[in-house]
């Protein structure tokens, strides 16, 4: 797995050193909040409604045993026990002092962790496929090339200041586990007619206040050339992007006002005009960082007597590998996601005994290698379907066995108000009552694949607009309110979702969803149309009718 | 309608409210009250010197009612005076939970 090369270790050391001073000269008053909160945000620490909260990267979601350990002493030592893993596949902490905060940062350091690019006008740390390296359906494996493109962004001069955060990922598989399409650039790694690997190239997209689906800029990218692309692409932004207003500043608002054609032309433009000889990347280049995520040497194993009768004679262990162990590349593996949404339990967090389990699981039997998804879950990448039983029971007794991996109650939910200074509504609550609601049995398994994500205001962190469905949470009158939109995907059909009409009050809108997911039943195609499916099919009406005609009290 | 002053503390960034003679107290049961606007604005010139002084961040004025103890008017100021709704154990809830046992 990827280590720092002397380079970033000594340039974190001095960033820690560096912050150290400023939180001290903070702490003294010598500097004023306005003078030091570029700093602090610049090391990933925001100030929050109860206390700071401090995000710490954990760059294309892939952790060591060992960083897991470091992260679950940190949730002990400087904060309440826990941590809360995010969408952009960060770990934050809600309650670090602010005294203690260069201290964490060290402890950090010390695993090859840090809180850099988390946050400001830069490249922020580069996501990538939660199976990477693992996945049955990859083509190449994605994080070599995301930590290329995080090496050379990574407080490059000319990209320090752009308009707006910037946010690319990489994906190496069919399937699009990395939202490509609701990222600034998204790549995609594909193979041409000749063979060759490359990338396809996704740029503009976007969730927040404006919502936008990445337009493909390019069909077939050289390996070689990722750095001159991307800094083409990075260029024309910086040069030609919306410095006038806060909220038309990202790349989406500059391919969406001068059109896909235009920011093609620039960018070959750009591609074709620049030197290219000193960012072009070497085979030897890139071999060197292909040995940083070389694949374990898994040897096939034929198939597993033990995993196959507990399969047999449990149906809740049957029930757990039906959704959270996906196919692995080698024959005897699986990929074991550890879902962090017990029914009723708050999205994402992990406590640090969790975070230990988790590490020792990963340390026996998945080659110390975890992942932190995008949805807000773990993942062990390689297990031999042999371990799966005594994993599963070590889950069990952990409470991290909730077999709910990609059903209803797997919902994204962004922190809201519980914790979140910009919020306009809570979210947690709400995807906890409909995980009670629907729970993680035979119902659950019924609905089948079922993607419901909550934001608690515009911003979009819990990435509503691409819910199958996508949870609003406003505020009008003073009340919270929580407008509903259907259809919306991040995978590779990435689409947005569309408003069904008026809002519903917190009371409502658990029996909103409910109704919804009904409708859906009765109308789905038999067998197993899925939601998303069944909803490109049928369109808004009958999901309208069976919110607005029946419902009382949807009048806000 | 009363109105009150909250920040965070600079050191760890908890919650605080501006109480009397100058003081930031932990709840929001202990905080000085306002009866207008007018009167919370110019507590919060006070106030502020906090902020220069390094002791506090981002002071601002609220409403709260106060028909027996004080309630913040707003969710979003009732949460920052409790802590998170989804964690009881946490925030001025919990430590209010600890007194009283
Ligand atoms: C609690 C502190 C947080 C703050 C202050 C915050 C702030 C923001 C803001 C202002 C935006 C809008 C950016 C724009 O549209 O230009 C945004 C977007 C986003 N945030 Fe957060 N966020 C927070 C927490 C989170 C968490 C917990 C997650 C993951 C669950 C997250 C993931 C995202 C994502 C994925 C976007 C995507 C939209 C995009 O960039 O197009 N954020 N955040
Ligand atoms: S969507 Fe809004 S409420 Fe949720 S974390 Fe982002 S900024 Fe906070």
């Amino acid at each position: 797995m990827y280590r720092y090369d002397e380079f970033d270790a000594g340039f974190v050391s001095d960033r820690v050193a560096a912050f150290r001073d400023q939180v001290a000269r903070r702490l003294s008053g010598e500097m004023t909040e306005d003078q030091f909160k570029p700093h602090r945000l610049m090391n990933g620490l925001y100030l929050q409604l109860h206390a700071y909260m401090l995000r710490v990267a954990v760059p294309y979601g892939t952790l060591s045993a060992r960083q897991m350990r470091k992260l679950a002493i940190i949730a002990r030592r400087y904060d309440k026990g826990y941590g809360h893993f995010t969408t952009r596949q960060n770990i934050q902490y809600n309650w670090p002092a602010l005294a203690d905060t260069p201290a964490i940062l060290e402890e950090l350091a010390s695993v090859e962790m840090h809180a850099i690019q988390t946050s400001g006008n830069c490249i922020r740390n580069v996501t990538a496929d939660h199976f990477a390296g693992a996945a049955a359906d990859e083509l190449d494996d994605p994080r070599p090339y995301a930590e290329i493109l995080r090496q050379w962004s990574s407080l490059h001069p000319e990209f320090s200041f752009l308009p707006r955060k910037f946010k690319i990922a990489v994906n190496g598989a069919t399937r699009d586990r990395a939202a490509i399409q609701t990222h600034d650039i998204g790549y995609q790694i594909v193979r041409n007619s000749a063979g060759e690997i490359g990338f396809a190239v996704y740029v503009g997209g976007g969730q927040g206040r404006t919502p936008m689906i990445a337009k493909k800029i390019r069909d077939f990218l050289k390996i070689e050339d990722l750095l001159a692309y991307t800094q083409a692409i990075v260029r024309i932004y910086n040069l030609e992007g919306r410095r006038d207003n806060k909220y038309k500043a990202r790349i989406k608002i500059l391919v969406h006002e001068k059109g896909l054609d235009w920011m093609r032309q620039a960018v070959e433009a750009e591609f074709e005009a620049a030197s290219r000889d000193y960012i072009a990347l070497p085979d030897s280049e890139i071999a060197r960082i292909k040995a940083y995520f070389a694949p374990p040497e898994l040897q096939a194993r034929a198939s597993s007597q033990k995993f196959a009768a507990r399969r047999e004679s449990d149906p809740r262990f049957a029930g757990f590998v039906s959704t959270n162990v996906a196919a692995h590349k080698i024959d005897g593996y699986g990929i074991v996601t550890i879902s962090l949404k017990p029914i009723g339990g708050i999205p994402g967090d992990a406590t640090a005994e969790q975070m230990e389990a988790v590490a020792d699981l990963a340390e026996l039997y998945s080659q110390a290698e975890i992942r932190v998804s995008h949805e807000q879950n773990l993942v062990l990448p390689h297990v031999a379907l042999d371990d799966l039983p005594v994993i599963y029971d070590e889950l069990l007794a952990s409470g991290l066995a909730t077999a709910n991996a990609g059903l209803v109650s797997d919902i994204i939910a962004c922190p809201g108000m519980d914790y979140c200074s910009l919020a306009t509504a809570r979210s947690i609550p709400v995807a906890q009552r409909i995980s009670e609601r629907f729970g993680d049995g035979p119902r659950a398994r019924d609905i089948g694949a079922l993607k419901i994500k909550i934001s608690g205001c515009i911003n979009a962190c819990g990435h509503h607009h691409v819910g199958h469905i996508g949870i609003l949470g406003l505020e009008r009158k003073g009340v919270e309110t929580y407008q509903i939109t259907l259809g919306g995907t991040g995978d590779e059909t990435c689409s947005m979702g569309t408003l069904t009409g008026p809002g519903f009050s917190s009371e409502e809108v658990v029996d909103a969803i409910e109704r919804i997911v009904d409708a859906y039943m009765a109308l789905r195609n038999e067998p197993g149309e899925d939601f998303l499916t069944a909803f490109r099919r049928l369109g808004m009406q009958p999901f309208k009718e069976a919110l607005y005609d029946t419902s009382k009290g949807a009048d806000i | 309608m009363r109105f009150a002053i909250s920040a965070n503390r600079l050191l760890d960034g908890i919650v605080v409210f501006f109480g009397s003679s100058h003081h930031w107290v932990d709840q929001l049961s202990a905080a000085s009250l306002y009866a207008s606007k007018n009167e919370a604005e110019a507590a919060l010139a006070v106030a502020r010197l906090d902020q220069t002084r390094n002791v506090v961040v981002e002071p601002y004025v609220f409403e709260v009612r106060a028909e027996g103890a004080p309630i913040a008017h707003h969710i979003r100021e009732a949460i920052r005076a409790a802590g998170p709704t989804v964690r009881k154990d946490h925030g001025k809830q919990a430590d209010l939970l600890a007194d009283k046992r």
